[in-house]
């Protein structure tokens, strides 16, 4: 298990306590954090999971690979901390990463 | 004042519908009826990751049940809508309850198309389009099994390549000239049967099969050129169709699904549809359209949420669609009905490439195969209504964006 935070586009914190091995997106869309989209459910097709993660982590996540990389080409203002959420799968190692989740996604 | 809201169907639509109205202050009464007994949950990986058992049931559903429980929403699984009776606007249910509704919203999907040639209600005739659908047909997947797929579409062609992954002997049945044929233009429509082919898959086109044999359970399927197929699995992939009972015996009106306008508003006022049972208008590609897309069903929800609170909301997307087979990815955007003028971006042979189509000067829809950048360049390009210059586009050198 790992205990990761989001921030929501309101501002508004959400814990979630999520099992190693599912990603990050489904642990958003599991528990319904706002403006995790995900419409895809993870076949890295659609970047409505957009979510920028706390620097610090940046480095000790998996790295971006090609696909993901052309997702998030056209996403809603990257940064350099952005990921697809559905690309990072999650581990004990992550517990304790903070979020934040962008106001929009590419889909709307 | 809107006191209930029913949804009936708990798929994609439904879910989202349930997520749209409570975020944007809906506070009555909250019903979703689904005859299905899980949790909504994703259709798409049952024919990929769900099916090949990497991806395990507790992940399918799109929210946990405390988030039903949290939003207050009554969610009644496994259990029907019998009879919609609009005049009283009330829905009749399975299990002898009425709901009594201000707004409904119908989510009722789309069923299989069925076989309908002799032989074709013997056990052992799989279809694939629900949870209760997969267990039987993974049961059969390890090696050696042989495996027949009536059907080169999205639905077939996935199986297949999650069968082949799984050690089966993999046959295909289709009865056009190519695989995937009316949904790709022809070079990714080689790509994939090449692809399917060099992973060992036998891709059989131009064969219309006539007959199923077998005493107990299907055992062969036989073609019209008398060639027939042993078979220890057989799943058929042949289309859908809009499921309009419901709404067609209540008398809504009806046209190859459920007719609805670009406020997704059936012909009664206090009835909504949305997702794949729809019929429904395309403003950007001015015609009516019947999609089978989750991206489609989630939007087209997410806008009657929105109307069924009198927040006047068009639907009018450019719909997106995508297919995973093998190691391979194909990204659709856009619809290339209408098309005068088709430009391949890159060579097959790299594994990567982009077929584009135009009418009149405008981008139109797009088919990215392994190629995500052209895709989501594609998607802003098509709704801006972009007109790209053909020798730009033609060199895959430069990127799609920038080919305007």
């Amino acid at each position: 298990m790992a205990r990761i935070v989001f921030w929501q586009p309101d501002g508004q914190r959400r814990d979630v306590e999520a099992p190693a091995g599912i990603t990050l997106m489904e642990a958003a869309r599991l528990n319904g954090v706002a403006g995790v989209i995900a419409q895809c459910g993870g076949a890295c097709a659609c970047a409505t999971c957009h979510v920028y993660i706390d620097p610090a982590w940046v480095s000790r996540l998996v790295p971006v690979d090609d696909m993901e990389e052309g997702m998030l080409e056209t996403a809603w203002e990257r940064r350099t901390n952005s990921r697809l959420s559905c690309q990072v799968e999650i581990t004990p190692a992550l517990d304790g990463l903070e979020i934040r989740v962008p106001p929009r996604q590419a889909s709307n | 004042m809107i006191s209930t809201i029913l949804i009936i169907g708990g798929g994609q639509a439904g879910a989202q519908a349930i997520d749209t109205l409570r975020r944007e202050g809906f506070k009555g009464r909250l019903v979703l009826v689904g005859d299905e007994p899980e949790l909504p949950y994703q259709r798409p990986p049952l024919s990929k990751k769900f099916l090949s058992g990497e991806l395990a049931a507790d992940r399918l559903p799109f929210r946990h049940q405390s988030f039903y429980d949290e939003h207050r929403v009554e969610l009644k699984l496994g259990i029907r809508a019998t009879r919609l009776d609009a005049a009283n606007r009330k829905v009749v249910l399975s299990n002898g309850e009425d709901v009594v509704y201000d707004r409904l919203l119908l989510c009722l999907g789309a069923v299989s198309r069925h076989l309908t040639c002799p032989g074709a209600d013997l056990p052992g005739v799989h279809y694939l389009r629900a949870i209760a659908d997969v267990p039987q047909i993974q049961a059969a997947l390890k090696p050696g099994t042989r495996a027949v797929i009536i059907g080169g579409g999205y639905i077939g062609l996935e199986t297949a390549a999650t069968a082949r992954k799984m050690g089966c002997l993999v046959t295909v049945l289709e009865m056009a000239d190519r695989v995937m044929n009316r949904v790709v233009a022809s070079n990714v429509s080689e790509y994939f049967a090449h692809e399917h082919r060099a992973h060992g898959v036998n891709i059989v086109c131009n064969t219309r099969v006539v007959r199923l044999d077998g005493t107990d359970r299907v055992e062969r399927v036989v073609c019209a050129d008398g060639t027939s197929y042993e078979a220890d699995l057989l799943v058929v992939g042949v289309g859908a169709v809009a499921n309009v009972e419901l709404a067609a015996d209540a008398g809504l009106k009806c046209d190859n699904g459920i007719v609805v306008d670009e406020y997704c508003r059936t012909s009664d006022p206090a009835i909504f549809a949305a997702g794949d049972c729809t019929n429904h208008p395309s403003l950007r590609f001015e015609m009516r359209v019947r999609l089978e897309s989750v991206d489609n069903a989630f939007e087209q929800a997410k806008a009657a949420a929105l109307n069924m609170l009198d927040r006047p909301t068009v639907h009018d997307r450019v719909p997106w669609f995508w297919s995973d087979q093998f190691d391979n990815k194909l990204l659709i955007v856009g619809l290339s009905q209408g098309h005068d003028q088709q430009v391949t971006r890159g060579d097959p042979a790299q594994r990567s490439f982009t077929v584009c189509y135009l009418k009149g000067g405008e981008l139109l829809a797009v088919e990215a195969v392994n190629h995500s950048k052209d895709y989501m360049a594609a998607r802003k390009l098509i709704a801006e209504r972009a007109r790209p210059h053909l020798d730009k586009l033609a060199d895959p050198q430069i990127a799609l964006k920038e080919a305007i």
